[in-house]
């Protein structure tokens, strides 16, 4: 059945164009828009006039140009070869663009997300006569050094594998056939498609437990986040979102990263393109590229495309996430997208919510972070298969303001709250994340897995390290008021404690080759470290040893300079200072 | 030749609509005749049907809506361009205001411009110096970064953006610099400034300037920083040269842009500002950049006053999340005549990491930035307790903090308009600052850089 549709331009206002006679037309078809086929979607429809959002520039279009429905909704490809690749929000690769259409992005510029000559190796893991079900892997694709693409059955199908073979294909070519229970013969190539407002199937959610090691040390010794989970970084300009962004982009323990550019900077989607290729794995020293599928809608892009990325974005996650694998998502900054949300809602002149936002904002970024999650796949009963897909996003509230509507909103939804603070960032401490007002409803979850794993006194050292960081707060309030020297050397030590805390643990840089990224075990041993001093000068002074000798004692620079430290020394280096530590506060006279 | 139309239905304020139209694209540009042969221009906002809604660019006295005529000429605002337009003065819609003769275009471009492939993007990562520590040291300006200027009613923006122009190698360099200047609303004496300034050093001749005044049509200023940069475009990606573009005042221009959306009666965002503010400047700031494989760059250096020195109002903040960082003006500086006064904490640049650095400035000099930030800000701190409770409740560490950020805004931020410092004279003015405080307190310098260039000095701390 044909379910194209053709009608013709009858207003244009912007990214708003409307036909008359799509009656046949489905709500969210993908349209073509006038001669130059202008790629659009319809999100609403009156009688015969659809209202249509067109995802590149609408000047020069006008009343009498055709538009053609698709038929299908807005979908994506799904294959080997989206590892490494640069895609608009509409699935659209960039880079192939640069060689047809040249330094900028032409209107109507079309190529397919995959490369149709590539040829890529197949094996299958099922044979002939193997009863298979949705989401069943029946062969595997060595996609890059780092990843192995598993080629499973599309959701919805099952059958009995008729023809199934070894070699060398290209996406498009038929690699087993399949004889479906209701619709019958079905071809399986390395592609599936699948439309990008609809969550792909799972069968059951499980509760995140494990934590998503980032090595950024305030975020995974005090704000972690778990494999599944959801986390928003709010924060005024300049606090830093992207860096962090990028840091876990790079440093996040996943198997796939999905890096979602939305109506951001450009030069920020160059850096990745420019930087990844040269960072290393920490594990198995390939380049980071070789994971990392970005998406890169900027902020001089079309706006509606902007509105699409974000999904774009996390079908493809949920594609990896389906075959098995632990997947990052992150989205900078979904507050670009809630403003392209805006716009088109205005456009549409429908009554707007609180700062001109439409009212359905607050449950289509719940639809958004409720993709995310740790599940068992959709597979056969003789498998078992664990996906994990953690979406983190970036807000930009106005002015910082977090009562604007897209904070406020994300926050209601989200488990991790990492509040970017401006008055660190003016101080240069990175990453600005405010240890008091932050938090990570997955502490407790994730507590046993790290005492078990780590050391059994991880969670009571974070404990007294958030306490003395507490008690700072309380304390500098004092020292406001009556100046420091009139607190007493116990309180003294508390304060220069916290700083040391706050200057060698929190403050991390990430432009360092070393500090960039620090293990679990040695976040544990810095720790320990500053904590240790801690305890001990508190022994000393008990002792009443002098306030102004504990200060001068050479330890002290060593405990800052162990951020420095490669991790394959950590273990050594540790040992020797604390008995450096423990000597040199013993040794002072009582 | 184009059809005309005599159906003008209606005009308020900035807009016109006109009815019966055929044929008429969006965002087209139109002609409209007065009686006595007067031309006006308008751009196309909405068609629908065959009503036209239209933005005039220009004032509506004198407008008839019995008598005018409409044209519409097919295609959108359009900027001619060639390399004459070097050494030229044009008003904000590309008409010559220097009493030469019109360019004879080589093409004519679209001044909305088409959106650079981000993976067609080279990152920014050569240094300029522009000769002012404030920013050479603390917030590298990268070539191809777009970096505004924040600043306030009554403040020295003027002077700094003509400081860098004219510092940053415009003239003594063997490579094609131009510099390419807008100004939008700003007043004749600011923009009699600049003109001077770059006929004084002879920058004229390398620049090309589109002026609207305060009191041309407010309207216009909507394409004016678009010529500009179409302008700027041209010079960078055709003829291979650096373009540095200044413009100023962004804020003229979003209320301009607010004008022509409350005349549409759209849902207003923050402040009556329109919603779509954002996008619209990212259309503006992201043309600057450097693209693979070309020569050229744009550097853009856009300047706005924030209303109320409030950095949280839309348009400052809206600027901040799409630049990449931004130099701040502060008033409390410049009262206590700090020239230029640059509220260092405030202000970021975030290309700077890969601008600086062995082989691009020096070794140290990334440790270097980062601990003067650390220990400005300390002693910012120290100095406000020192306001509240004297100096003697002050621990003797916390009174060095204090001295060292007086002496570092007197000696490292103030240098005058007319000082052109290079980086070493920079970096070793923040040496001789930072060897005021004890070594171990050099927590964000490499021990190796501390060894090289910290020098010891008799005021060693008594805990």
């Amino acid at each position: 059945m044909d379910r194209r549709s053709q009608g013709e331009i009858v207003k244009v206002s912007g990214p708003l164009v409307v036909a008359k006679g799509m009656r046949d037309a489905d709500m969210f078809d993908v349209v073509e828009v006038s001669e130059k086929r202008l790629i659009g979607e319809i999100i609403e429809m009156h009688g015969d006039e659809a209202s249509v959002q067109v995802y590149e520039e609408t000047a020069g279009l006008g009343p009498g140009e055709s538009v053609v429905s698709r038929g299908t909704p807005l979908s994506v490809e799904l294959g080997p070869g989206l590892i490494g690749g640069i895609f608009d929000g509409i699935q659209r690769p960039l880079d192939i663009l640069v060689d047809m259409e040249g330094d900028r992005i032409t209107r109507g510029a079309f190529a397919p997300a995959l490369n149709r000559d590539k040829v890529w190796e197949f094996k299958p893991v099922k044979k002939e006569g193997d009863r298979v079900t949705g989401g069943d892997i029946i062969g595997t694709v060595p996609e890059t050094e780092l990843m192995e693409h598993r080629i499973m059955v599309a959701p919805g199908r099952s059958g009995i594998l008729k023809e199934i073979k070894a070699g060398s294909f290209k996406v498009t070519d038929v690699v087993a056939v399949l004889e479906d229970d209701r619709s019958g013969r079905v071809e399986i190539t390395l592609i599936q498609r699948w439309p990008v407002r609809i969550g792909r199937p799972y069968r059951e959610k499980i509760s995140p437990v494990e934590p998503l090691i980032t090595g950024q040390r305030p975020i995974d010794t005090f704000f972690p986040v778990a494999q599944g989970g959801t986390a928003a970084v709010p924060g005024p300009f300049g606090s830093g979102k992207t860096v962090i962004q990028h840091q876990l982009a790079k440093w996040a323990q996943a198997d796939v990263v999905v890096y979602i550019g939305c109506g951001e900077r450009g030069n920020e989607m160059t850096d990745v393109l420019m930087e990844f290729p040269q960072l290393k794995d920490p594990k198995s020293g390939y380049p980071l590229m070789k994971r990392t599928i970005l998406i890169a809608n900027t902020s001089d892009m079309p706006v509606a495309a902007r509105e699409a990325s974000i999904y774009t974005g996390i079908t493809i996650a949920e594609y990896f996430r389906d075959m098995g694998y632990s997947v990052s998502l992150m989205a900078d900054s979904t507050s670009r997208w809630a403003e392209a949300l805006r716009e088109m809602s205005g456009r549409l002149e429908e009554m707007p919510g609180e700062e001109g936002y439409p009212a359905y904002l607050g449950s289509r970024l719940a639809g958004f972070y409720e993709r995310a999650g740790m599940v068992h796949c959709l597979c056969g009963d003789d498998e078992e298969r664990v996906g994990v897909l953690t979406a983190i996003g970036a807000v930009s509230p106005p002015g910082g303001d977090l009562s604007d509507p897209v904070a406020q909103s994300t926050l209601r939804i989200v488990q991790v709250f990492w509040s970017l603070d401006s008055n660190l960032a003016y101080k240069r401490h990175f990453p600005a994340i405010n240890w008091l007002t932050s938090y990570s409803l997955y502490q407790t979850k994730i507590d046993s897995w790290i005492n078990d794993r780590i050391a059994p006194d991880f969670s009571r050292t974070r404990l007294d390290a958030m306490t003395l960081l507490q008690e700072e707060s309380e304390l500098e309030e004092i020292v406001r008021l009556i100046g420091q020297d009139a607190l007493s050397d116990m309180d003294r030590l508390k304060l220069e404690s916290a700083r040391s805390l706050r200057e060698d643990f929190l403050h991390q840089n990430s432009f360092d080759d070393i500090d960039t990224y620090t293990s679990i075990n040695k976040q544990y041993k810095m720790l320990s470290l500053v904590m240790l001093f801690y305890y001990e000068a508190q022994k000393a002074l008990a002792r009443s040893a002098d306030f102004a000798a504990i200060m001068k004692l050479p330890i002290r620079a060593d405990v800052a300079r162990f951020k420095y430290v490669p991790e394959q020394e950590v273990d050594r280096w540790f040992e020797q200072r604390k008995e450096q530590l423990l000597a040199e506060l013993g040794g002072l006279a009582g | 030749m184009a059809r005309e139309y005599r159906t003008i239905e209606e005009v308020t304020g900035p807009l016109m609509l006109v009815r019966g139209v055929e044929n008429v694209k969006f965002d087209e540009l139109g002609e409209i005749e007065l009686e006595d042969g007067r031309l006006r221009h308008c751009r196309v906002l909405e068609i629908e049907g065959t009503d036209a809604l239209v933005q005039l660019f220009e004032s509506s006295i004198g407008l008839n809506i019995e008598r005018s005529t409409v044209r519409f000429l097919g295609h959108g605002l359009e900027l001619g361009v060639s390399p004459d337009l070097l050494g030229r003065i044009f008003d904000g819609m590309g008409r010559p205001k220097d009493g030469g003769l019109d360019i004879i275009p080589e093409a004519m471009r679209d001044i909305n411009g088409t959106p650079i492939n981000p993976a067609a993007r080279d990152y920014p990562n050569e240094f300029i110096q522009t000769g002012v520590s404030a920013i050479d040291g603390l917030n590298t300006l990268v070539r191809g970064q777009k970096l505004p200027i924040f600043s306030g009613a009554g403040l020295p923006h003027a002077q700094l953006a003509a400081q860098i122009a004219r510092q940053s190698g415009v003239l003594n360099s063997e490579e094609d610099f131009a510099v390419v200047f807008a100004a939008m609303g700003i007043t004749f004496e600011e923009a009699d400034f600049f003109i001077n300034d770059f006929r004084r050093t002879g920058a004229i001749d390398r620049s090309v300037m589109f002026i609207n005044l305060a009191d041309d049509p407010a309207i216009e200023r909507i394409a004016t920083p678009r010529m500009a940069l179409t302008a700027a475009e041209y010079l960078a990606f055709d003829l291979d040269m650096h373009v540095l573009v200044l413009m100023t005042d962004i804020t003229y221009y979003a209320e301009a842009l607010r004008e022509v959306s409350a005349a549409r009666k759209e849902v207003p965002g923050r402040r009556g500002y329109p919603g779509y503010l954002y996008t619209d400047l990212a259309s503006i700031y992201e043309r600057a950049g450097r693209i693979k494989n070309r020569r050229g760059s744009i550097t853009f250096v856009p300047i706005l006053t924030m209303p109320d020195d409030d950095k949280t109002h839309p348009i400052p903040d809206l600027t901040g999340y799409i630049t990449e960082g931004q130099v701040i003006l502060s008033r409390d500086l410049h009262r206590r005549g700090i020239q230029p006064p640059i509220d260092v904490l405030p202000s970021l640049s975030r290309l700077k990491d890969k601008g600086i650095g062995e082989g691009k400035t020096r070794a140290d000099h990334a440790d270097t930035m980062n601990q003067l930030f650390a220990a400005y800000s300390r002693g910012k701190d120290a100095r406000d307790l020192q306001i509240i409770l004297g100096e003697e409740a002050l621990i003797e560490l916390d009174l060095i903090y204090a001295g060292f950020s007086v002496a570092f805004e007197e000696s490292y931020v103030s240098q005058g308009f007319d000082a052109n410092r290079s980086i070493e004279e920079t970096l070793s003015i923040g040496w001789k600052l930072l060897s005021m405080l004890p070594a171990n307190e050099l927590k964000r310098v490499h021990q190796e850089y501390i060894d090289q260039y910290y020098e010891d000095t008799p005021e060693e701390v008594d805990g």
